[in-house]
């Protein structure tokens, strides 16, 4: 792996759990890797698998998916639909020779700034270790014979 | 007044497209009089050097199917593009990938090994495996290379209508032909089928329960499906909710759940979107039951890319684990 590799990460924080939890580690001036890019979408459940999968292929070496904990979920029940299609997600990705740790489902609630500084920098670590997916480009470049 | 001219080529295909061409039984008689074949493999004979001699644009439109997978089907449709007015990606492969880019979740060498070695119909004593290029006293032989990945129509040249199904319908065939002649087109890079899923139109939508719940995911050869109710609220996997409609569904009509043979709609990845779906309905509360729920789904890439793992935003398969 290049010495200078920069992992590209995504983070779909749910509004009312996980974002509330990022902006107090904020407000508390906790450090986390600057290589993850946070999301606010309304609810873990409304990540879309494909926007996973469009995360790799824009270029992200990993995506993060951050909801309430179980049975905390605004909308009841979406927390729970992002956990099984996690499940189905990484099933695939292994069909298609992708690492399954290049994607993590996990739970912050709003009062945990630590936990979210803690799983973001684990998140972070094990992108470093797995090294550049470079997805993109990767059906059109071996056709331009 | 000099009739318009069709071209039809095939890929990496069945040959199930031009069949459905032919399936537009007498109507044929009536579009043969109205054009000109100046192409056409599978049915008539024509050599590439008639098509090279023709003036750039000339051809009217270009019916092209299946995926492009060697360097021999890369060179006729790049020909086809230059001598075409209108290319339309006909079929799911062409339009996909389809089921030949399935080869997509392994690699040449492999598909090589098991072709010309391990596949239990073949006998290769001497271990011969065909190269792109061999010298035979004072001749020099070529075959097409293949491609290391199994690629779309549109990932290789401009087109400009897609048209899914595998394959596509006889009545979806005919109506395609006539608007091309009527000139009755959209603007170009459209899809001349439905924008919309074909749980939209299906005629079991009235029996499906507002809510799905399912205990178990059923392989359609385990069970007898019920001839009315809704697939998936039978537990049965159907791609409904992530395939274009436009098919007037003979697969559901047939007690068969769908496959996704029309593909996604615009704009969707199929995988990702029947993943969406089946993290919806399934009864499982922790990893542990959706696991032990997805056992029996033995392969999901295989069951909801099935037709198009070609244009899957995923790409190929990788060498990571």
């Amino acid at each position: 792996m290049s010495p200078d590799f920069k992992p590209r990460i995504i983070a779909f924080l749910c509004n009312w759990c996980s974002y509330e939890g990022a902006d107090r580690a904020g407000g508390q001036k906790l450090p986390y890797s600057a290589t993850v890019k946070l999301i606010r979408v309304m609810c873990s459940g409304r990540v879309d698998p494909q926007f996973i999968f469009d995360a790799f292929r824009k270029g992200a070496d990993g995506v993060m998916v951050l909801g309430c904990h179980p049975g905390d979920c605004h909308y009841r029940n979406g927390n729970m639909n992002a956990m099984r299609r996690m499940v189905l997600i990484k099933k695939m990705l292994k069909t298609f020779g992708i690492h399954p740790d290049r994607v993590k489902l996990d739970w912050v609630a709003a009062s945990e700034s630590r936990r979210f500084q803690q799983v973001v920098n684990d998140m972070a670590d094990r992108i470093l270790k797995l090294g550049p997916l470079s997805l993109k480009g990767c059906v059109k470049e071996v056709v331009e014979l | 007044m000099k009739k318009p001219t069709i071209a039809i080529s095939w890929n990496s295909s069945c040959g199930g497209c031009d069949e459905s061409i032919i399936d537009i039984e007498e109507r044929i008689l009536d579009i043969a009089q109205k054009v000109e074949f100046v192409f056409w493999p599978c049915a008539m004979d024509f050599k590439y050097s008639d098509i090279k001699n023709l003036p750039d644009a000339d051809i009217a439109v270009s019916l092209i199917n299946g995926a492009i997978q060697n360097s021999d089907q890369e060179r006729t449709v790049k020909l086809l593009r230059e001598k075409s007015k209108i290319i339309v990606a006909f079929g799911s492969c062409a339009c996909f990938g389809g089921i030949p880019s399935l080869a997509n979740l392994t690699t040449s060498a492999k598909i090589f090994v098991q072709s010309f070695f391990k596949s239990p119909t073949v006998h290769n004593e001497e271990d011969i495996v065909p190269l792109s290029e061999c010298t035979e006293g004072h001749y020099s032989l070529t075959l097409p290379e293949i491609h290391k990945t199994v690629s779309t129509l549109d990932m290789v040249i401009e087109v400009d209508y897609y048209l899914p199904g595998c394959p596509p319908t006889a009545k979806m065939v005919a109506g395609v032909i006539e608007r091309i002649l009527d000139g009755d087109l959209p603007e170009k890079g459209n899809v001349l089928a439905p924008e919309k899923v074909l749980c939209a139109s299906c005629n079991r939508n009235a029996t499906k329960p507002d809510n799905i719940k399912i205990n178990e995911i059923k392989r359609i050869h385990e069970v007898i499906a019920d001839p009315e109710l809704c697939f998936l609220a039978q537990g049965i996997l159907c791609l409904g909710p992530a395939t274009r409609d436009g098919c007037d569904y003979p697969c559901i009509k047939g007690n068969m759940p769908c496959t996704g043979c029309m593909g996604p709609v615009t704009g969707a990845d199929q995988g990702a979107k029947m993943i969406g779906t089946l993290g919806g309905i399934l009864c499982a509360e922790n990893e542990k039951e959706t696991e032990s729920l997805l056992s029996s789904l033995v392969d999901p890439a295989g069951a909801f890319y099935r037709y198009s793992t070609g244009a899957s935003l995923l790409g190929r398969k990788r060498e990571e684990g």
